[in-house]
């Protein structure tokens, strides 16, 4: 049989359809799907997909797996060192990661190797195959993991894995993180994939202590002194929304991202009044920024009644930050891209709330420190968008409350974590970070990578630490 | 799940409750605010702390009927349960001995969180003196609690029908004619009041503080709902207040904001009286 240089498409629900539901977009390969595109896979010698994963899956080995049919030595495989699959195979950049360096991809299409994991994954969870149940010993060292993001869950299911006893301290009343309160529901389902993948971490003894603020409940001096943990693991991501600061981002009607999804995801505003937290939106919407999450944001504004729903970037198409499927599908779906187009000022009606966008026609220039080329304003190029709602999806900083509230705790200039890259170790004793709290806002593996970093770190922080005591 | 320990209705539609907290009552300060969840459907709602008895393990809340949210709360009863409960959120009041007299004034509901701020001013070794206002003598809150922690208490209602007649800002008014020597006002309540207290206190350069409680929804600064500009600055109360230089705070922009869901709560108003939930 030819190999195909194409890769099996994934099925989806059609756009005019989903542009109007919660329900999951990408449907997921069937089990032949699943088999013929695994059939794809070279088995290469030295296989390159892997130094594009940051948590080293071993991929060549669980396509093989799927090969044979095996599904359950697939999850095993890839459970190895990935320890949300379902997740993964949903939101991970493939395209720059574990596909960019398939050797199929020279020459046409690269394996398909996001579809395969989740399709390993939500096979093991349909399957109800948890993990094998692991007790710490009862004089386990303990780790307590702030935030129950990627990198924290990531983290402290490697230290449980390694024998420790490990406390998750989130501070939302939920666990997951960006997850649940970011990633809308038709992209990452919630009950069915995050949630179950957290209650698989907790079947390996994981404890998630949530409704619990890190920092203002107990600060990380109190966690590691009278609260009797060995050592911090600080994965507290980039909450804090970023705002333009041109007037009118107080009015009515302007949300940062953040609020916006958190509404919708983690509040189930999408089912309000029967959920009571309300989230407005208007006839018209724009979304400002080019990233991930202001393509979540638009869609999430059309699902939930808005007509027409704009995307205002400043740089054009080839430099969008979003993954280019998750730009396909807002396109398909109808979102108007308005490229090159910089807003100067939101306008409000005389009950403060926004009735429109004054906006600047971009050219590009010159290429800045970032590589890309840098926006300069056309000047004599305003105009107006008329809409009645703006989300604000610039980018998110540091969230502040274990900075403020951890004596000793050394920050960059920008007010993250001063960390190192392959331990997360601090400039205190005992506790380490990760995710995007070191970073700024990055992706969920790349957080996960640093989770994962973090736990060997740990562990050999420990061992060290109990060899000195006995 | 957080026990309801106690409640009692203080006026129409305000009630106080004490919930099983103790981790929460462990770490409170006087200033700083909790978010509750009454049930999984339920929003986050963000209260500032009226009480709280490390020894006991309790928080009391005040709150006022308002939309359907705290209907459902108000519908509780002592052996309920509440299912989030977190806290303490919030920068703490900054509690110190002053040169001169420690004012607190609460409008409304907003007497419940001026109460440990007063007691600690009043610990920390402070002549403190509070004004209290109501709309009318009968919804006129924790008269008596007020009294045992502070030198001095002032009451206002709008209709004369006890202390003063007329609003906070002429008890403020009053206490400046009479020579006190202000220290500092900490003004807490609807934000017209704390806005017309700011202007009370401008021209004779007295600190004053407000503590703001704007839309929030997961109080830890992730959602930037609860913005609000302080001189030139945009501010989360959350992670940078609740507590604010009230000569600073652009209280109009803050009123517009806060007006946001108003019509929504009504059609959740219908929607709860509907199936008969929140009614006695």
């Amino acid at each position: 049989m030819a190999l195909s240089l194409k890769k099996h498409p994934m099925p989806v629900q059609a756009p005019e359809v989903r542009a109007h539901n919660f329900e999951e977009v990408a449907l997921g390969y069937d089990e032949e799907t699943a088999v013929a595109e695994a059939e794809r896979c070279l088995h290469c010698k030295v296989p390159q997909c892997r130094k594009g994963c940051p948590v080293s899956v071993d991929i060549p080995a669980f396509i093989a797996k799927i090969k044979e049919r095996d599904y359950g030595g697939a999850i095993e495989k890839i459970k190895e060192t990935n320890s949300l699959p379902a997740v993964c195979g949903r939101v991970c950049p493939q395209e720059n990661q574990c596909e960019k360096y398939c050797i199929l991809g020279k020459k046409g299409e690269p394996v398909g190797i996001g579809r395969l994991e989740r399709f390993a994954a939500d096979r093991a969870l349909a399957k109800e195959m948890p993990d094998a149940p692991f007790a710490a010993a009862p004089d386990a060292q303990r780790v307590a993991v702030i935030g129950s993001g990627p990198s924290g869950l990531s983290c402290a299911g490697d230290l449980a894995k390694r024998g420790y006893k490990v406390t998750i301290f989130e501070a939302l009343h939920k666990a997951g993180g960006v997850l649940s309160y970011g990633i809308p529901e038709f992209r990452l389902p919630k009950d069915k994939v995050v949630q179950k993948e957290i209650e698989n971490l907790e079947k390996l003894g994981v404890t998630i202590e949530t409704d619990a603020v890190a920092g203002r409940l107990y600060t990380v001096d109190e966690l590691l002194g009278e609260e009797g943990f060995d050592a911090v693991f600080i994965g507290t991501g980039a909450g804090l929304p970023r705002f333009q600061n041109i007037p009118g981002e107080s009015l009515s009607g302007v949300y940062s991202a953040n609020e916006f999804l958190t509404r919708c995801n983690l509040m189930k505003a999408y089912r309000f009044p029967d959920y009571a937290t309300p989230l407005k939106v208007g006839k018209t919407a724009a979304i400002i920024g080019g990233g991930n999450v202001a393509m979540d944001a638009a869609r999430t504004a059309l699902r939930l009644g808005a007509e027409h729903v704009y995307i205002v970037y400043r740089r054009s198409e080839a430099e969008l930050p979003a993954r280019a499927e998750e730009v396909e599908h807002a396109k398909e779906e109808g979102i108007d891209f308005r490229l090159l187009t910089n807003p100067v000022a939101i306008e409000g009606d005389e009950n403060g709330w926004v009735k429109a966008m004054r906006c600047i026609r971009m050219e590009l220039g010159e290429p800045d420190a970032s590589g890309r080329r840098r926006p300069i304003p056309v000047e004599g190029s305003e105009f107006s968008l008329a809409v009645d709602t703006v989300i604000v999806a610039i980018g998110t900083g540091p969230n502040p409350i274990i900075a403020q509230t951890t004596p000793g705790l050394a920050l960059t200039k920008r007010g993250n974590i001063a960390a190192d890259e392959e331990t997360g170790a601090t400039s205190k004793p005992g506790v380490f970070a990760g995710g995007d709290i070191v970073t700024g806002a990055a992706t969920v593996i790349l957080a996960m990578g640093a989770g994962r970093k973090a736990a060997a770190a740990i562990d050999a922080y420990l061992k060290e630490k109990k060899a000195e005591r006995d | 799940m957080y026990e309801i320990l106690k409640k009692e209705e203080l006026s129409p539609h305000v009630y106080a409750m004490e919930i099983a907290a103790p981790r929460v009552a462990k770490k409170a300060e006087p200033g700083q605010f909790i978010i509750l969840r009454v049930n999984e459907e339920g929003e986050r709602i963000p209260l500032t702390i009226a009480d709280f008895n490390r020894e006991t393990g309790r928080i009391l809340i005040v709150f006022q009927v308002i939309g359907a949210s705290t209907m459902e709360l108000a519908a509780l009863e002592v052996g309920d349960s509440l299912l989030d409960f977190v806290g303490p959120l919030g920068h703490p009041s900054e509690i110190r001995k002053l040169d001169g007299t420690m004012v607190v004034v609460g409008g409304g509901i907003g007497v419940a969180p001026t109460y440990p701020i007063a007691r600690a001013m009043h610990e920390a070794g402070n002549k403190v003196i509070a004004i209290m206002g109501a709309k009318t003598k009968d919804i006129l809150i924790m008269e008596e609690d007020m009294k045992a922690v502070t030198d001095e208490v002032l009451v206002t209602t709008d209709d004369g029908s006890y202390g003063i007649k007329g609003f906070v800002t002429n008890a403020v008014e009053e206490l400046v004619r009479r020579g006190e020597k202000i220290a500092q006002v900490t003004a807490i309540g609807p934000v017209i009041m704390m806005k017309s207290v700011a202007e009370a206190t401008r021209p004779y350069g007295i600190p004053t503080v407000v503590s703001l409680n704007p839309i929030m929804v997961d109080g830890t600064g992730m959602c930037g709902g609860c913005r609000v500009t302080v001189g030139d600055e945009t501010k989360f109360a959350c992670v940078d207040g609740p507590e604010f230089d009230g000569h600073a705070v652009d209280f109009p922009g803050l009123m517009s904001r806060q007006r946001m869901y108003r019509d929504l709560e009504a059609v959740e108003k219908e929607h709860v009286c509907r199936i008969g939930l929140g009614r006695k």
